[in-house]
């Protein structure tokens, strides 16, 4: 009885004095957040051991940051879990190294639409390509927004080293050669038999280049967005994949 | 003007300082908008640079036609309470309300009927989802808080708010920060992060308005007659505190350039992805459960005038409320390549979280306590307890959806979106409603609302849009999971993704319907507001609709 008053008085202190109080909830609330968060970064098992895994092109990137833009984000997820309908489905499920260079993430939270992880690959070009332009046109029970001006829209690849430049800053380890070759990168990737493709796949292994949109005249937000979805969930190669080795 | 003679009228610091500070602001943003990237960053930047002059305008307009002698803080030994920028808030709050549901209303019918999208891309469905969901929890509930924690904190402490300029920056300053967010997500300005979509320079405009709305807030407190800080405060400053905390770890980025609206996230993959559910879960726990409990302890004693049921609930539910909720945001990321321990640690928290909610809504529903009868005589009080029966069903739902073996159904479908609805609707949008309801009449002086038997057919028509809305959400979700994972009896997965797509369309027209219902509520509401407001002349205010408690 008398250790529960004091308690209670107790209280009184942070219920008369604002900065107590404050201090109280700073205390109270950083708890959780610096458990679940900070090991996250220092525990080597967060993110699994695997080759293939490569930062995006500059046509990849941009198309990336499409894709961001136009909130696909809102109906797809990037994110197969370990349940067996979805791995059937989609294929095998995301790993963390997978998503590592993503900034940021897009796992999404909603299926109004397929889950898009491993995307890259399931359709030929064309079909995105009339697939952004009308989705009913293939897939008639669609209820996706058409994206008409993303064909219609050629992209502006004046800042792209800026992107690359500051994901570098960051961590993201994109060379000072590839900043300098980023705009060239850009168009080489979305242009047929260009003579600098191999140069581009030394620096980005397993990139394909190819006109995307069906257009080689002129280099679309359409080249950018298929060669990002083109790509996704390619690049780990899961015959050679260990997973006892990644047990987390 | 004798008066004028004793005391000579000069520019405070604040007016100085704002003033100079506006005028480099607008210089800035003309700068950056000649340089801009791209015409839609450029036009963000007219915006900031059009704001700042209109800025430094009023605020010297305001200087040369006020009196040399600031509002003293007390009258006559009363407190001078300072209503104008709560009015505003409140008006903003309306505003947005109808804005934000009527273009969820949109967003819901475009998914029932696709070419409502109209090949556009400023109303495609990616782009006015973020739009509808900022509209509703930062527009109109975030006025709604800005409104009601002023009011509180004055009334509560006895004391008015601090600063001249500063309560009005807070409440103008949002506003701004609103406008750019909308319009940016119309123009495809984000950074995809649920939320929290604003990019960088509405992210650091924000940061400023936070610390000065907390400054108020707690210079305010500090200026208090009473001895004690009321629990409404613990709960407002809680939000305050937090949402600070939460906007900057999750908004951490570096722009692409000073003339690029774009920036890049400093985390990455998995722990991006935990940063912005510690922030997601956080936004839900802090602006729309700490907040909004905060309106729960003024407003509802008040009407039903009855004290707080239990000081002691009131003490243990707020601590273990915001210390348990800052862990459940890892149970958005169940079965993702979110390492385990952490899954494990948010499902768990989650759960338990369900005791504090719960304390809190028992401790709501107890003042009514010898005042049960109430609830059949005013649908303003009654608006406010279902809105806590909301709160306490749906958080029961939460922590049972946490629970990975239902989550593993229930992510990434629809009984998510009906989730939130619940809670939405049902808690924030209710107990927003009866506080508005509550504080217009007090805030412009009017004896009571100009008709109670509106807000008692808003009630109805809402609550059926709400029940309308979730169970079809219930149904679509389950039948959605479910029909993801149903296998023929050879052991083939039984329906393609198409399949379960059109499965979804009775449910999208039902729950669109449902939300049609709500936004006739809250324009019934609008016009309620308005003629108590504006008494004007048309017909008698139906005075005589206000009903006698049964004895």
């Amino acid at each position: 009885m008398g250790l529960t008053m004091s308690l209670w008085t107790k209280h009184y202190v942070l219920e008369r004095n604002s900065i107590y109080l404050v201090i109280g909830i700073l205390v109270v609330i950083a708890i959780g957040g610096l458990v679940e968060i900070a090991p996250l970064f220092y525990l080597k098992s967060t993110i699994e051991k695997v080759g293939g895994v490569r930062p995006y092109t500059p046509l990849e990137l941009v198309g990336r940051n499409i894709y961001v833009r136009e909130g696909c984000y809102n109906c797809h997820s990037q994110m197969i879990r370990p349940l067996r309908d979805e791995v059937e489905r989609y294929g095998h499920y995301s790993l963390a190294a997978e998503s590592m260079y993503d900034r940021p993430f897009q796992w999404g939270s909603k299926r109004t639409g397929p889950d898009l992880a491993r995307v890259g690959g399931k359709y030929s070009d064309d079909w995105h390509r009339d697939h952004l332009a009308s989705p009913k046109s293939v897939v008639p029970g669609s209820i996706m927004p058409a994206y008409p001006w993303l064909a219609a829209t050629e992209i502006d690849s004046n800042h792209v080293a800026d992107d690359l430049r500051v994901q570098s800053a960051l961590g993201v380890p994109y060379t000072a050669e590839m900043v300098a070759a980023a705009n060239a990168d850009l168009r080489t990737q979305a242009t047929p038999d260009a003579p600098d493709a191999d140069a581009l796949v030394k620096r980005y292994p397993r990139a394909q280049v190819r006109d995307f949109d069906g257009n080689p005249q002129r280099i679309t937000e359409a080249d950018a967005l298929i060669a990002y979805l083109q790509m996704l969930g390619t690049q780990v190669d899961f015959k050679l994949y260990d997973s006892k080795a990644n047990i987390r | 003007m004798a008066q004028s003679a004793v005391i000579p009228k000069s520019m405070t610091f604040g007016e100085l300082g704002a003033t100079l500070a506006f005028a480099v602001l607008a210089l800035l943003s003309i700068a950056v908008a000649a340089k801009a990237y791209t015409p839609e960053y450029a036009f963000h930047a007219y915006l900031f640079a059009a704001a700042s002059a209109a800025a430094v305008f009023k605020i010297i307009d305001r200087y040369l036609d006020r009196p040399a002698e600031l509002p003293p803080p007390t009258v006559d030994g009363k407190p001078n309470y300072n209503f104008g920028p709560i009015k505003f808030a409140t008006v903003a709050a309306m505003f947005w309300g109808i804005a934000g549901f009527t273009v969820g209303l949109w967003a819901a019918l475009e998914l029932a009927f696709p070419v409502l999208n109209f090949d556009l891309p400023w109303i495609s469905f990616g782009r006015i989802r973020p739009l509808h969901t900022s509209a509703v929890i930062f527009a109109f509930g975030g006025n709604v808080l800005l409104a009601t924690s002023f009011y509180v904190v004055q009334r509560t402490s006895r004391a008015r708010l601090v600063g001249d300029l500063a309560p009005w920056f807070v409440v103008l300053g949002y506003n701004f920060f609103i406008v750019v967010a909308g319009t940016g997500y119309l123009l495809g300005i984000t950074q995809s992060k649920e939320y929290a979509e604003p990019e960088w320079y509405a992210d650091l405009w924000l940061t400023v308005v936070w610390v000065v709305y907390l400054l108020v807030y707690l210079g305010t407190i500090m200026r208090r007659t009473e001895p004690h800080i009321y629990v409404a405060n613990w709960f407002f400053l809680a939000f305050i505190v937090t949402i600070a905390v939460l906007h900057l770890g999750n908004n951490a980025a570096i722009p692409v350039s000073l003339f690029s609206p774009k920036s890049y996230i400093v985390w990455s993959g998995v722990q991006d992805a935990m940063v912005q559910w510690w922030y997601g879960h956080n936004a839900v726990g802090f602006f729309l459960t700490a907040g909004f409990l905060g309106i729960m302890y003024y407003f509802i004693p008040k009407r039903a005038d009855r004290p707080v049921y239990s000081y002691r609930l009131s003490i243990i539910h707020f601590w273990a409320l915001i210390f348990l909720y800052i862990w459940a945001g890892p149970h958005h990321l169940h079965y993702t390549a979110l390492p385990d321990w952490t899954q494990t640690l948010g499902m768990t928290f989650s759960v338990m979280l369900w005791m504090p909610s719960w304390g809190g809504m028992i401790n709501g529903l107890m003042t009514l306590s010898g005042a049960w009868d109430k609830l059949r005589t005013d649908p303003v009080l009654r608006m406010m307890v279902v809105s806590v029966a909301f709160y306490g069903m749906s958080t029961f739902e939460g922590p049972l959806m946490s629970v990975k073996a239902v989550n593993a159904l229930s992510h990434y479908t629809d009984w998510t979106i009906g989730h939130v609805h619940s809670g939405a609707l049902g808690w924030v949008a209710f107990i927003s409603f009866g506080a508005v309801y509550c504080l217009v009449p007090w805030l412009w002086n009017r004896e009571r609302l100009y008709s109670l038997k509106l807000v008692e057919w808003h009630f109805w028509i809402a609550t059926i849009g709400i029940v309308l809305y979730i169970t079809s959400m219930w149904v679509s979700g389950i039948l959605q999971g479910l029909m993801w994972r149903a296998y023929t009896n050879l052991g083939f997965l039984e329906y393609s993704f198409i399949e379960t797509v059109e499965a979804m369309h009775p449910f999208y027209l039902i729950r669109a319907l449902g939300g049609a219902l709500f936004l006739t509520g809250a324009l019934l509401m609008v016009w309620n507001l308005w003629r108590t407001v504006n008494p004007g002349t048309v017909g008698v205010p139906t005075a005589r609709a206000a009903m006698t408690p049964a004895e």
